[in-house]
């Protein structure tokens, strides 16, 4: 029998039927407690300072190298929001394989109806990098399921997402920051006021701002050593700018949330404040003179 | 009695060697041949930037007309690699302008080029031709405006999959008027909108242009008019195919694609719709690559393009096709060499499960051809393995990507470990393997056997211990670059196994077991690589024994590098070291 067919799977296979599937590895009590999702997570990201090549016990927990920290400082720096995990399919996490420390305890991804039989899936645990598809590809994809809403395939995983609530369509817009190397697309649909966007997207592009991975050497790129990020909105360091209707820049907190949701088609976080109400390019020469 | 060749004589001879791999050879022989064959060398391929120093090759190659430039390793596709490692081009291009400024072609490879990069380029290098940057990052498109206006005898200006800060489509608009050398263009991975008039322009004082390949944004309907200014054209990148269009718009659309007789290559079809399949249909019967890996289409739709692409030699396409689609690949594409299924999904629970180990059994039965695969699918067989490699001997590469990490033969329960053996025993010229699902110790013995051709391999979520890294470097005398990740070896079979090290390009390992005390050793003992600790946290107050996130291991001449992060640490960091009370196990 195909076990993993239809199956809730995360990505590591933390579910029950892939870790029965492995049963030389599976000699641990974890298993027992998997539908407990929580039991399993929690052993998997136990430290362990052992030397290396020691036999550790549980040697299963050997598998899940990404997911554990492996040095005395604990990881779990960039911990990107359910609701972006709920959103976007592609979680991808800029930076260092430490991401994959967050470890959060289940959540339904998406709502689906269908699988009301199957399990919650076990943590939602995202491995950096696997299955290995290049991030461009990765975003394409995502944002061809903003294209097809509410469409009819059944078999398309991509219109899944949209048709959640079934009638309405979902609202994926690009964010993109001034000084990150690439964007990431967000469902407004999932947020309900301009305070959890904010928040959302301190989480989404704090990363950039923690100075360590900054890029140094390179002539012309001084945007990613921000060393602080404040509330957003509140603009003390940086602002968000959204691209409306009628193609004008805009600042976001303007006008009622339900009007923003209906007329915003793209966001941009910036960092000079003086460079409101001018295109982004200008903005752009603003900040290289800096 | 002088027996030297007239160097003369000798550059004359080399003229008709073309392949570096010769030259090199040559350049071994002696002295003169050594002199003569750098001064000749046009064309430079580095494939490390970071294993030689600009000023070395602009010194050894001062006639170069064309650089190809590597830069990350191959992880970085995946995000494995933190921002800022490095990979700048800058100082390539600082030093070839200032000592080969006759330079005409630059090719790079997961590379950070900054806006002053291309500036640069275009300011120094007056018979500039060829740009061509595959997954780089770190420019604007008002980068690509100084190309464009500067260049003007630009040939060729491609935009593969890089990650472009898209300001606007103007870029475009800078092609001066008298620039009519275009032959090939590609800016699929742009966002913003070009202007329709500026690109019907350019095609139109473009009489040599033969690849085009257009970004998403461009409609089906703007499509009509630039395929009638371009009917030349060998290789297709469409935007996007999805627009609603009138009946007369089809009819004139499906005109302009039957006029494209010297048609090989299509790609592009975002978003296309079923309805608008049939234009195709004209061009299939001259295609020899078609890439529908953005083509979210069903099973039934892509089948009928592609029962009608009989001389088909490359073929993408996303897990939408199943099983039942790729045996209508199998029996009507003979002619296929290369094939790549991604997955269409975001993840486990959404891929397409209708697509198993089956399709790819069915295509290696009818192809003989086939010799290059890359195949990402929920889980497979140890059976079905060994079938493919009995029908196809003559695998070149084999990268299967089954995606649930650990996932054993789905209808035996047992490690994937003889399925692989089947490929590496009877592919004798097998040169890349990507293996997956769950492995033992045994399968990389039956890799290290075997694999005597394997030049890259890469490995994620596999293996047991020690020996897995053991049989591979001791076994797989062509290795040149493996790539290793969360696998639970250490220390030991890297440290025995240094000297093989100096024979291969890199070797890559994150998430694995290997200590921060093994890599100041293995530092020690083999000077004339660069180990590179890539680790996110400080490094400095680290235990010996503590496991490190990622090492990056190459050989180099140009010793340490310059542009280190702080998150890269190589003994250069801690010269101090030398004075070694690391105990030797």
């Amino acid at each position: 029998m195909s076990e993993s067919v239809a199956a809730e799977h995360d990505y590591i296979g933390l579910s029950m039927e892939a870790a029965q599937m492995s049963d030389n590895k599976t000699k641990t009590r974890d298993n027992n407690n998997n539908k407990n999702d929580d039991v399993l997570n929690f052993k998997a990201t136990e430290l362990r300072l052992g030397l290396p090549g020691s036999e550790s016990p549980e040697r299963v927990d050997q598998r899940f190298l990404s997911l554990k920290s492996s040095c005395p400082v604990s990881g779990a720096k960039r911990v990107f929001s359910d609701a972006i995990n709920g959103s976007t399919k592609w979680v991808f996490s800029p930076g260092s394989a430490t991401d994959v420390k967050d470890i959060k305890p289940a959540v339904p991804v998406k709502e689906k109806k269908s699988s009301a039989a199957a399990a919650p899936p076990a943590s939602k645990a995202q491995v950096v990098g696997w299955p290995p598809i290049r991030s461009f590809r990765k975003n394409t994809m995502a944002s061809s399921q903003s294209q097809k809403q509410g469409g009819s395939d059944n078999n398309n995983s991509e219109t899944e997402g949209e048709a959640k609530s079934g009638a309405e369509p979902c609202l994926y817009v690009k964010v993109s920051m001034e000084g990150a190397p690439y964007l990431r697309k967000i469902d407004l649909k999932t947020y309900k006021s301009y305070v959890e966007l904010s928040s959302a997207l301190e989480e989404m592009f704090s990363c950039f701002t923690i100075g360590q991975f900054g890029s140094h050497g390179g002539c012309g790129r001084d945007g990613l050593n921000e060393s602080r990020l404040t509330d957003l909105l509140r603009g003390s360091e940086y602002f968000v700018t959204y691209e409306d209707k009628d193609s004008d820049w805009m600042l976001v907190g303007d006008v009622p949330w339900e009007m923003f949701i209906c007329s915003c088609k793209k966001l941009r976080i910036m960092k000079s404040f003086e460079a409101i109400g001018l295109a982004p390019r200008v903005m752009e020469k603003c900040r290289s003179r800096n | 009695m002088d027996l030297r060749l007239p160097s003369k004589v000798l550059e004359h001879i080399l003229s008709f060697v073309d392949s570096n791999e010769d030259r090199n050879s040559v350049s071994l022989v002696c002295k003169s041949w050594f002199e003569t064959e750098r001064r000749t060398r046009k064309r430079v391929i580095v494939r490390n930037c970071y294993a030689v120093t600009p000023a070395a090759v602009a010194r050894r190659f001062p006639e170069m007309k064309s650089l190809t430039l590597k830069g990350k390793p191959h992880f970085a596709d995946y995000n494995l690699v933190p921002d800022g490692w490095g990979g700048y081009v800058w100082p390539w291009i600082e030093a070839m302008a200032a000592k080969c400024p006759s330079l005409e072609e630059l090719r790079l490879k997961r590379m950070v080029v900054t806006d002053e990069c291309l500036e640069k380029i275009a300011a120094s290098f007056k018979d500039f031709k060829v740009l061509v940057l595959t997954s780089c990052e770190g420019f604007s498109t008002d980068g690509l405006a100084a190309i464009a206006v500067a260049c003007r005898n630009l040939r060729e200006l491609e935009l593969r999959e890089c990650i472009v800060e898209d300001i606007g489509g103007d870029w475009l608009s800078y092609f001066p008027e008298t620039l009519t050398s275009l032959v090939s263009l590609d800016f699929s991975c742009l966002d913003s909108e070009v202007k329709l008039s500026d690109l019907e322009r350019l095609l139109s004082r473009s009489p040599n242009l033969k690849s085009l390949k257009l970004n998403r944004a461009v409609s089906l309907d703007a499509l009509g008019s630039l395929l009638r200014l371009a009917p030349q054209l060998v290789e297709l990148g469409t935007g996007s195919f999805s627009d609603k269009l009138d009946q007369e718009a089809v009819a004139k659309l499906s005109q302009a694609f039957s006029e494209l007789k010297e048609l090989k290559s299509l790609s592009g079809l975002w978003d296309v719709l079923p309805e608008y399949i049939p234009l195709l249909y004209s061009v299939c019967p001259g295609l020899t690559s078609l890439n529908l890996s953005y083509a979210t289409v069903q099973m039934s739709d892509l089948v009928e393009l592609i029962t009608r692409c009989s001389n088909l030699q490359k073929l993408w396409v996303m897990d939408l096709i199943e099983d039942k689609g790729l045996e209508v690949v199998a029996s009507s594409c003979k002619e296929l060499r290369e094939l790549r299924v991604f997955p269409s999904g975001a993840g486990l629970d959404e891929t397409n499960v209708a697509m198993t180990e089956q399709g790819l059994v069915y295509v290696s039965e009818a192809c003989p051809n086939l010799e290059s695969v890359l195949y990402f699918c929920v889980q497979f067989t140890n059976t079905a393995m060994v079938t493919i490699a009995r029908n196809r001997p003559n695998l070149k590469c084999f990268r299967l990507c089954v995606m649930e990490p650990f996932a054993p033969d789905h209808k035996t329960q047992k490690p994937l470990d003889e399925g692989f053996k089947a490929i590496v025993e009877r592919c004798k010229d097998l040169q890349r393997l990507s293996v997956s699902g769950l492995l033992t110790d045994k399968a990389f013995e039956y890799i290290g056997t075997h694999g005597k051709k394997l030049r890259m391999l890469s490995i994620a979520f596999a293996g047991d211990s020690d020996l897995m890294l053991h049989h591979l470097l001791s076994g797989c005398e062509s290795l040149n670059k493996l790539e290793i990740r969360d696998c639970p070896f250490g220390d030991t079979a890297l440290l025995e196994n240094a000297a093989k090290l100096k024979t291969m390009r890199s070797l890559w390992m994150s998430s694995c077991c290997v200590s921060f005390g093994a890599c100041k050793l293995l530092s020690q003992k083999m000077p004339k690589l660069n180990v590179e600790v890539i680790d996110e946290h400080p490094l400095e107050t680290r235990p010996d024994s503590s496991p490190v996130e990622r090492i990056y291991i190459y050989r180099t001449l140009a010793g340490p590098r310059l542009d280190m992060p702080e998150f890269v640490w190589t003994i250069h960091k801690n010269p101090e070291i030398g004075v070694s009370h690391l105990a030797i196990k």
